[in-house]
């Protein structure tokens, strides 16, 4: 057997026994791995991530790349003792900056505390859909970013500016759902960046933003921030429209000359119910867990996944646009 | 290393020369040791060569930014670092014209900058850069930038002081023991607060490290005048007359954008 397809297969098995109740979903976006894919290594760790919704969300979008839904248990919350821990521990590494995602980050409990709680070591960002968001938490928050030095940023994901756009793909109703979480938000005083993934590769992206802007304009968000990301082919947006070509891989020719800062590996790793990871698209790879401590996570990472190849041609795409590392 | 104990540090000047003028003549009547300039010479304002001769004749001593290094290498774009495509297309007007507007003699002075500069001032080590000491053109915004990491850059770049601009908007942190941060903010365009006026550093060593933002008024209304004979957009000449952004504003973290009009 070729030695990349015996790796491939030994891979599967892994993740076939750990994650066996989803083993139907995992077998169809196990990536084809190449053993001799360059390194990434770290450079310093600015940002630090945590998968604080596990894989549960009220949502079950069709384009998901960890295909999360309300039944999604493959990976757990974390709770606010966890995040402690690891806040203060992120300390040593002078880590610049802090993002919470999932699943929905706001089906967990302690997510406001979290936060409040987060904004006293740095910048907070939390990945959500907008659709579960209580007057209450916005209060809240409000009260805890004005009493911090740093920003607490919400970025909501919209997949297009209609619902005729957006809702084939997130879910019946979830788009009215969705704006009025960010019109909501904005009476709060905050000023959330609109995540749009692109669906369709000859989606023109001028177009897209300009069909944003004047949608949440004509709602009352007079200054909307709009981030326009690519698809990751991995997950359900394997079946939604298609995975990974064989040829969709980083090659060490491919890094002469390349800013490697542009790669999120570069300066960032993600805290799972597991420990940490090396980035939030790869979770679900057992060869993305490092260790059970930042301090073993400082380590480089071989750029083995067609994932990595989206993140190669976009460069650290999970960022906020204030934390660009961008040559131009 | 050089040693000093009252300094001026000015940040962008943008093509400024108007405001670097009043700056350098606030900054000698405060009676300075010496004047700095953490870089990005050129961009936004009209006639980018009248700022070299103010710099050159008043000893001002620079280091490179962003901008500096694609001026000199004459490099596609000015390597500011936008990811939104408005921001890039207003980048890309005010690199264009500011790139045909520096003369070569200009261009071969920008080149032969360092990129930072380290000084002694009373008891402290001072590293002068323009972005961050990592990376001419990080953003270290004040609202996203952890005490721990900006603790982390003093430790790995053995400094107890780290000056910066390049984000335009002035802040400073005290760190531990004797350690700091300081954006100087920038002479080039006001900082998004509905003033006109722009700002420098003044660094002040006895009895311990003093840093006062200085207010720098000018001929803004002249400046604009200027920026409109030269077609220069009139969204900059916004900027100028009234002191909100009116682009480049998609990298700024929350609490910098909601200060702003835009």
């Amino acid at each position: 057997m070729h030695l990349r397809n015996q790796y491939a297969v030994t891979v599967r098995h892994h993740i076939l026994s750990q994650y066996l109740t989803h083993a139907q979903r995992v077998m169809v976006q196990v990536p084809l791995l190449a053993t001799d894919a360059p390194v990434a290594p770290l450079s310093q760790l600015d940002q630090l991530w945590f998968q604080v919704g596990g894989t549960r969300c009220n949502l079950t979008c069709k384009h998901c790349f960890i295909a999360c839904s309300p039944h999604n248990h493959s990976f757990t919350f974390l709770s606010l003792a966890e995040i402690e821990r690891w806040l203060i521990d992120s300390v040593r590494f002078g880590v610049k900056e802090y993002y919470f995602t999932g699943g929905e980050p706001f089906l967990n409990p302690d997510m406001p505390a979290i936060l409040g709680r987060t904004l006293q070591f740095g910048a907070a960002t939390v990945l959500t859909n907008g659709t579960v968001l209580k007057d209450e938490w916005l209060d809240r928050l409000r009260l805890a970013e004005n009493a911090s030095i740093y920003s607490l940023e919400f970025r909501v994901s919209i997949d297009g500016f209609t619902a005729e756009q957006n809702d084939p793909i997130r879910g019946d109703g979830v788009f009215d759902r969705a704006v009025a979480g960010v019109g909501k938000l904005v009476e709060h005083g905050f000023l959330p960046i609109i995540t749009v993934a692109q669906m369709d590769e000859s989606d023109d992206a001028q177009t897209l933003y300009e069909g944003f802007v004047k949608v949440f304009q004509s709602a009352g968000y007079a200054r909307p921030r709009i981030k326009i990301l690519p698809a990751l082919r991995l997950g359900a947006e394997v079946d939604r429209c298609r995975g990974y070509r064989e040829d969709e891989c980083v090659t060490k020719e491919m890094l002469a000359n390349f800013d490697m800062n542009q790669l999120l590996c570069t300066h960032s790793r993600i805290v799972t119910d597991r420990g940490v990871h090396v980035c939030p698209i790869l979770i679900e790879s057992p060869d993305s867990f490092l260790g059970d401590s930042l301090g073993k996570a400082q380590i480089g990472f071989p750029l083995r996944h067609h994932a990595c190849y989206t993140c190669w041609q976009f460069g650290s795409i999970c960022s906020n646009p204030s934390a660009s590392l961008r040559d131009a | 290393m050089p040693e000093f104990e009252r300094i001026a540090v000015f940040g962008g000047v943008y093509s400024n020369y108007l405001a670097l003028a009043s700056a350098i003549e606030d900054a000698r009547g405060r009676g300075v040791d010496s004047m700095f300039c953490l870089g990005d010479l050129g961009a936004f304002g009209p006639h980018p060569d009248r700022v070299f001769p103010l710099l050159q004749d008043a000893g001002v001593l620079c280091i490179q930014g962003n901008y500096d290094d694609s001026i000199a290498n004459e490099l596609a774009d000015c390597q500011c670092g936008y990811t939104d495509p408005r921001d890039n297309h207003f980048a890309q007007i005010s690199y264009t014209y500011t790139l045909a507007h520096t003369s070569p003699v200009n261009r071969k002075w920008l080149k032969q900058l360092p990129k930072e500069r380290r000084i002694q001032l009373g008891r402290q080590q001072v590293l002068m850069c323009h972005g961050s000491p990592r990376r001419t053109n990080e953003f270290l915004w004040e609202s996203t930038t952890s005490t721990a990491f900006l603790e982390s850059l003093a430790e790995t770049y053995h400094t107890d002081v780290v000056l910066a601009t390049h984000t335009g908007i002035k802040w400073q942190r005290d760190l531990s023991g004797i350690r700091k941060f300081v954006n100087v903010g920038v002479l080039g365009r006001p900082e998004n607060d509905g003033c006109t006026n722009v700002w420098y550093a003044l660094l002040e060593a006895k009895p311990q490290l003093r840093v006062e933002f200085v207010p720098v008024q000018y001929d803004c209304q002249r400046l604009t005048n200027e920026m409109r004979s030269e077609k220069l957009p009139e969204e900059f000449v916004e900027t100028i007359l009234t002191g909100w952004w009116t682009t480049c504003l998609e990298v700024l973290p929350q609490k910098e954008r909601r200060r702003g009009k835009y």
